[in-house]
């Protein structure tokens, strides 16, 4: 990423929503649940941030608001990285949905959702996707132990 | 009406919406979903009108499992993420946690990682063009492809002990250096693969029966593409010519000389041969590091990651504790977060670390070029035949390891 990309970074998104910094070349920005949908429109209709690569979560227990998501986004034109993460509580953990933005919301924040439990506003389709109808708990939230074991399936007979 | 109906294991997004709409399954046990997925699909007559595409079938909660044991012990674990070019997410897994540890690896590793690198590309490109002919009745093809294939895997396994799943990557360095006579039998695989690919470009590239299947098949549009986040060959088949190896090079690739090629329509005959050619610019490439591999360690002079000398464990107490230490509580990563990303075969593998300071990450996400995929491959589906669903499946090279984890 150039420094002027940088700088009208820093200038234009920093200051109004919340911490920014770079580290080992990506653009790192800590921001409020309320303010992504504006945030990232902006990344991707002014600083070319086309790329939505990687939507995940972070769980820590015992912090408020506990759990932080976490976007990447990849720029084809100027090939610079940013980094967004926001905090939502246990009680409410809802983000807006990026999928009106990013074709490739769907299927991550489906992940995301059944593997940390966030919500995410406006994606219609949150069924599981890696794990199956019925399975209990969020697997990737600390409080869930390596050990559980989940509640047999029935077994499918004909006509049942 | 049937008679009886076995319930879906999964919630398909849709039912037949009006008469003569057929809903079928395809899959998840079928040989053409190269591994188990399953594709539920709205069809009118031949056609298919929706797809909704499930995977997950090969789940096996890899993330949770590697917030439980050290860095080192993961190494083995992300080998089976795509197996089919195991050595790459050996090397981006290392050089995540090297970012972590702010360790810069030996000139000699570097060369070698990316040599291998390179190796691994061309297997897996092999294994994924096989594969896609085969379906399309191809045979021959296959059985070259597939031999070349496997001189691949048994010179690997010469170098790191294993066909497929090598764990030859280790965090500041490698696991052992190249034996006598390796680079000898490389320059002889080469110019065998390039006989072989010889003869697959005479039976593919004019071929009748594979233009009609494949060209205007499966068209993903630049914009679809991008949208969806799709990254590699898939992305370059539609024009879009990114890589990562050129826009933001990383381990040696900034000083070779090689190109990235594209495709004009992204169909499928684009994305066949974007990979022919992404081979022979692998092979290029893999030329150039042989002539420049500089000698020295593999290894960095660094005890925090890598284990002091068989000797030296045996005959002091400070290497024999270095060694326990390492073995027993793993390397003591800094705390911090990390996403390094690695052109894999099939697009942008990345690895996001977090650490709090200790043995094991406290999360390990991997963004896999597979997952991804699946998540845009409706669009290259629908509108099509429900014969082309097996070649355009086949040509996107959806690695169940890497997709499900």
């Amino acid at each position: 990423m150039t420094a002027p990309t940088l700088d009208l970074l820093r200038q234009r998104l920093g200051s109004a929503a919340g911490d920014a910094t770079f580290a080992g070349g990506t653009f790192v920005l800590v921001i409020d649940p309320a303010a992504l949908p504006g945030v990232v429109t902006q990344l991707k209709t002014e600083f070319g941030f086309d790329l939505l690569l990687d939507v995940t979560a972070v769980d820590w227990p015992g912090q408020a608001p506990r759990f932080e998501v976490v976007y990447h986004f990849y720029s084809t034109s100027h090939f610079g990285r940013a980094r967004i993460k926001t905090r939502v509580p246990e009680a409410g953990p809802v983000v807006d949905s990026l999928t009106s933005l990013y074709g490739s919301a769907h299927f991550m924040e489906r992940e995301c959702h059944e593997m940390y439990g966030i919500d995410f506003r406006g994606n219609k389709d949150l069924r599981p996707i890696l794990l199956y109808e019925g399975f209990v708990g969020h697997p990737l939230r600390k409080d869930y132990p390596k050990t559980q074991e989940q509640p047999l399936v029935p077994y499918r007979t004909e006509g049942a | 009406m049937p008679e009886f109906e076995l319930p879906n294991p999964v919630r398909p997004a849709f039912g037949a919406e009006r008469d003569g709409e057929v809903v079928v399954n395809i899959g998840p046990s079928h040989p053409a979903t190269h591994g188990t997925i399953q594709v539920i699909a709205a069809l009118d007559g031949e056609k298919v009108r929706r797809v909704d595409v499930h995977c997950g079938y090969l789940h096996r909660g890899f993330e949770k499992e590697c917030e439980d044991h050290t860095w080192t012990n993961l190494i083995p674990y992300v080998d089976r993420l795509n197996y089919c070019s195991g050595l790459i997410n050996d090397f981006a897994y290392c050089e995540a946690v090297e970012t972590l540890m702010g360790i810069e690896i030996t000139p000699r590793c570097k060369y070698l990682r990316t040599l291998l690198s390179e190796y691994s590309r061309i297997a897996d490109h092999l294994t994924c063009i096989a594969a896609s002919l085969m379906e399309l009745g191809a045979m021959t093809a296959f059985l070259y492809l597939v031999m070349i294939r496997d001189y691949v895997y048994e010179h690997l396994a010469a170098l790191t002990g294993a066909r497929v799943t090598y764990t030859y990557g280790r965090i500041g360095g490698l696991a052992r250096d190249l034996p006598d006579g390796w680079l000898t039998r490389l320059d002889e695989i080469l110019i065998q693969y390039e006989d072989f690919i010889g003869r697959i470009h005479g039976l593919m590239d004019r071929n009748r029966i594979f233009i009609d299947r494949t060209r205007n098949v499966g068209v993903i549009t630049p914009e679809d593409a991008v949208s969806y986040g799709f990254t590699g060959p898939i992305l370059r088949s539609a024009g879009v010519p990114r890589d990562l190896r050129k826009d933001v090079p990383y381990l040696a690739y900034a000083e070779l000389d090689f190109e990235v090629p594209v495709g004009i329509n992204g169909d499928n005959y684009d994305r066949y041969y974007v990979r022919m050619r992404e081979m022979d610019e692998s092979i290029r490439m893999i030329r150039q590091l042989m002539d420049r591999l500089p000698p020295g360690p593999i290894n960095v002079d660094d005890r925090r990651c890598v284990l002091p000398e068989k000797q030296l464990v045996y005959s002091e107490i400070e290497s024999l504790i270095n060694h326990f230490k390492l073995i027993m509580e793993g390397p003591q990563v800094p705390a911090g977060e990390v996403y390094t990303a690695h052109e894999a075969p099939n697009g942008e593998l990345g690895f996001y670390l977090v650490s709090t300071g200790g043995g094991s990450p406290y999360k390990m996400h991997v963004r896999s070029p597979s997952f991804v995929h699946m998540g845009g491959v409706h669009r290259m589906l629908e509108g099509y035949q429900l014969a082309d669903v097996v070649p355009t499946f086949g040509s996107v090279n959806m690695i169940g390891g890497e997709c499900d984890r």
